[in-house]
């Protein structure tokens, strides 16, 4: 369709043009216009939620579970205010996500107009790019190349601002493949010497270790094939971070876990004593490094990302290869592969045994009890009771949230949403919207703590409305645990503020919403509690009540490096010295 | 190559690393910017020095392709060599970036700042004044019976001189523009 139309009928058609199938959105007086033409079209649905942060992230939901771009409709002021926690969320996550967001007509702009707020300055930081359009003429064109940065290269969350009067007034519709998109055209092959130079220090490689990340799920499918065919063909020992947990399979037979501050004992140490490191589409984050001048001393580092700004950030590496990972991974396979399959695998099956000294440690252990359910006893059930099902997990932030990472298998990529980078509490909730409206026949369960649950539980009304049938496991230690934990080990025991008084009843609260609720607090009833759950066809809110003051474990303390990391209870006092005292 | 064999480092970015960043020796850059000249671009790119605590020494910018849009940026700014390469791939990435380049390393190239410096005196100082002005080959662009202006191109140590030599002699206000740079040759 081209020719003339209203800005407000553009929108809606570029989201066609798009392949938009979701919006998630809220409005107000300066989207009416585009509200009114998304009431009069059945193409697009229109997710109405309850707070704009909850738009924005179940749209990062729905687009981390799908790998297309999410997309977020909010109006001027406080609605784009709203939804800036998620922008930069998606921002530090590499999540595609469109925001378009109404503004006050251009003739008021800068007149302190009602719900008036300088829009893309305040998204400036963070978004990956913004717009303003002033003129109806441009509006198709910039909604087309807001897709297109978004997707494109490092994936992220992009803003398109549009006057009220632009969207009334009429203008040419520029259809996706008559539009430019400018000159932003990240590079997606490595260059060529450097992957052989990768592959020559695999060949020598004695003590190699694979270091995963979101990268490659940003890649898409075909990176996390990839991956297992490298990992396979080579016998190497592979870890994720958190971010990009699924893309090898844990069950799979070279399997570490994750690594990092809360990562298996494995894994670090594997970091630690490598000497050759294969870093896929990860970025050498402070929760994975530890201290950086105690990282990994003894290895050759390789590190494959879209990104060059992502290079030697924080780490210096020796072989960076810029490209995408779909691509890279392909040429260094047929590199390796036409100069003979060549590893070191004698060495190789040394460095194995020594790992399995390292898995032999058993860091995921803990006391269980016959009395109370044990945080990490919830999970373990979670995943017993729902393995091999077609299963969704979304988290909140906190101590639940890296229990989940290790208790939880994840088999494939695109079926762990978690906010890692922000750290955002209340993020779970609406991404488990986002993700069951992309996926209505999956099981989406959202493991939460209860004080991030709380942050944003006005999105049950949106799943009982659109008869969304997500799961919250709400593991309730009545504490902050996180924070608690931290002040446990950092600042004396002293808990200031860090318990969450006054809950609600959350069965009674399930029910409110219309809702089941469920509660269990007896390890003995935990299987039934949760295929309750399970079997109940609608939203759930599980109540778990949970040891108190259980720590998550193992943990390297800020400021110290992977070969100093705790194990239990028995040895945190003191752990954390004044040095480490002002990390985070 | 030996892959093996290569030193290892880390950079000092991160608030991880627990050693003193003010050990390592710090380098100044001349980079140089072409971006599309759209609205707010310029707050972008100091968006990301302050929000990344980058310096700036110096930044101009002007629209030098007026029929493609384009403006080019000249920055000045002073980190150590890791710094300065984050500097340059956090730039690089900007969507309304077209290029960047280090005129620092890519090559001989030239460095021009215009200032306008207005002095006031009488007598002896202001023969002095004249004079130095001449030397350093300024233009006197307004003159009073008590005052000039004095119009000075030159690379920043050169007008910086010019600023130290006009103190004494009456020196009320200096306006600079910034660098301009660009390399030498073909
Ligand atoms: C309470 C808490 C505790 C945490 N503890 C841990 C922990 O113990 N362990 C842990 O791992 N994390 C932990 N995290 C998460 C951590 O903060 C980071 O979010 C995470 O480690 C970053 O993952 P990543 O390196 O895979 O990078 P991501 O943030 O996923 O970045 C992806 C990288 O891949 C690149 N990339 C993107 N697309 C492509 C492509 N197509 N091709 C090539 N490259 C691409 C990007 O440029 C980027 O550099 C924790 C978070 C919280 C909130
Ligand atoms: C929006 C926001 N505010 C504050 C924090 C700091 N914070 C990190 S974890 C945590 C406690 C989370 O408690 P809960 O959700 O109950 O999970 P638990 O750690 O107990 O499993 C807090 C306050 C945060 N990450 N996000």
């Amino acid at each position: 369709m081209a020719g003339k139309m209203t800005g407000a009928q553009m929108v809606v058609q570029a989201l066609k043009d798009q392949g938009v199938d979701t919006v998630f959105g809220y409005p107000g007086g300066a989207v009416l216009p585009i509200y009114d033409e998304i009431f009069q079209q059945n193409e697009i649905r229109h997710i109405l939620v309850r707070h704009e942060q909850g738009a924005t992230h179940a749209a990062e939901g729905y687009a981390r579970s799908t790998g297309k771009p999410g997309v977020v409709l909010v109006t001027s002021g406080p609605g784009a205010t709203n939804a800036v926690t998620g922008m930069t969320d998606a921002l530090m996550d590499s999540i595609p996500i469109i925001v378009l967001t109404g503004q006050v007509p251009t003739f008021m702009i800068g007149n302190d107009a009602f719900q008036e707020a300088d829009t893309v300055g305040i998204t400036r930081p963070c978004t990956k790019h913004n717009w303003l359009v002033k003129d109806t003429d441009r509006l198709a064109e910039t909604i087309h190349q807001a897709f297109h940065v978004a997707t494109h290269g490092r994936p992220g969350p992009v803003l398109v601002d549009i006057p009220k009067d632009v969207q009334f007034a009429t203008g040419r519709y520029v259809a996706p493949a008559k539009a430019s998109t400018g000159h932003y055209n990240p590079q997606v092959k490595g260059d060529i010497d450097a992957i052989t130079a990768a592959v020559e220090a695999l060949e020598n490689a004695e003590r190699p270790v694979i270091y995963s990340g979101g990268g490659v799920v940003n890649s898409g499918p075909a990176a996390s094939q990839l991956l297992r065919e490298l990992v396979s063909a080579t016998n190497f020992p592979v870890t994720s971070t958190l971010m990009g947990l699924g893309c090898y399979p844990a069950s799979g037979a070279n399997w570490l876990g994750m690594l990092g501050m809360h990562g298996t004992y494995e894994a670090n140490w594997a970091m630690h004593d490598c000497d050759y490191m294969l870093c896929i589409g990860a970025r050498f984050d402070d929760r994975i490094t530890g201290r950086v001048d105690a990282f990994s001393p003894q290895s050759v580092k390789v590190h494959i990302d879209i990104d060059p700004s992502s290079i030697n950030k924080n780490i210096h590496v020796d072989i960076p290869i810029v490209g995408d990972i779909g691509h890279v991974l392909e040429d260094l396979l047929r590199v390796w592969k036409a100069r003979g399959r060549k590893t070191r695998s004698e060495a190789v099956a040394k460095w194995w045994a020594k790992i399995e000294e390292w898995r032999a440690v058993k860091s995921l252990s803990y006391v269980n009890s016959d009395s109370t359910i044990k945080p990490q006893y919830a999970l373990q059930r979670l995943e017993a009771l729902t393995k091999g099902r077609d299963r969704y997990i979304t988290t909140e932030v906190g101590q639940h949230q890296m229990w989940a990472a290790q208790f939880l298998g994840f088999e494939d990529p695109n079926r762990w949403m978690t906010s890692g980078g922000l750290g955002t509490m209340g993020y779970g909730m609406p991404a488990s919207i986002g993700v069951q409206v992309a996926h209505p026949d999956a099981l989406v369960i959202n493991v939460a703590g209860e004080a991030s649950w709380l942050m944003n539980m006005q999105e049950m009304g949106t799943a009982v409305q659109y008869r969304l049938p997500v799961k919250q496991f709400i593991v309730n230690n009545e504490r902050l645990g996180m924070v608690r934990q931290w002040q446990e080990l950092l600042h004396g025991e002293r808990y200031s503020h860090s318990w969450s008084e006054s809950l609600p009843d959350f069965v009674k609260l399930a029910e409110a919403f219309g809702a089941k609720g469920i509660l269990c607090d007896n390890p003995a009833d935990l299987d039934d509690a949760i295929q309750e759950m399970l079997d109940y066809d609608g939203p759930v809110i599980f109540d778990c009540v949970v040891e108190k003051h259980e720590n998550c474990f193992p943990m390297i303390p800020s400021g110290k490096a992977h070969n100093e990391m705790l194990l239990g209870s028995a040895s945190t006092k003191g752990a954390i010295d004044v040095g480490g005292a002002v990390l985070v | 190559m030996n892959a093996l064999a290569i030193k290892k480092g880390s950079s000092r970015k991160s608030a991880y690393d627990l050693r003193n960043p003010l050990d390592e020796h710090q380098e100044t850059h001349t980079l140089t910017v072409l971006v599309d000249n759209e609205a707010g671009v310029l707050a972008r790119v100091i968006g990301l020095f302050s929000g990344r605590g980058y310096n700036i020494d110096s930044l101009t910018v002007a629209e030098v392709d007026h029929q493609g849009h384009r403006s080019r940026i000249t920055i000045v700014t002073t980190g150590t060599p890791a710094v300065i390469e984050q500097i340059k791939h956090q730039l690089e990435r900007m969507v309304p970036v077209y290029s960047v380049n280090d005129l620092t390393v890519e090559g001989p190239s030239v460095e021009r700042e215009l200032a306008l410096v207005k002095v006031n005196c009488t007598g002896e100082k202001r023969v002095e004044a004249m004079r130095t002005g001449e030397v350093f080959r300024a233009n006197v662009v307004d003159s009073t019976l008590e005052s000039f202006v004095f119009e000075l191109t030159g690379g920043p140590e050169k007008i910086d001189a010019f600023v130290a030599l006009m103190v004494p002699l009456g020196l009320v206000e200096v306006s600079r523009t910034g660098v301009a740079a660009i390399a030498r040759g073909v």
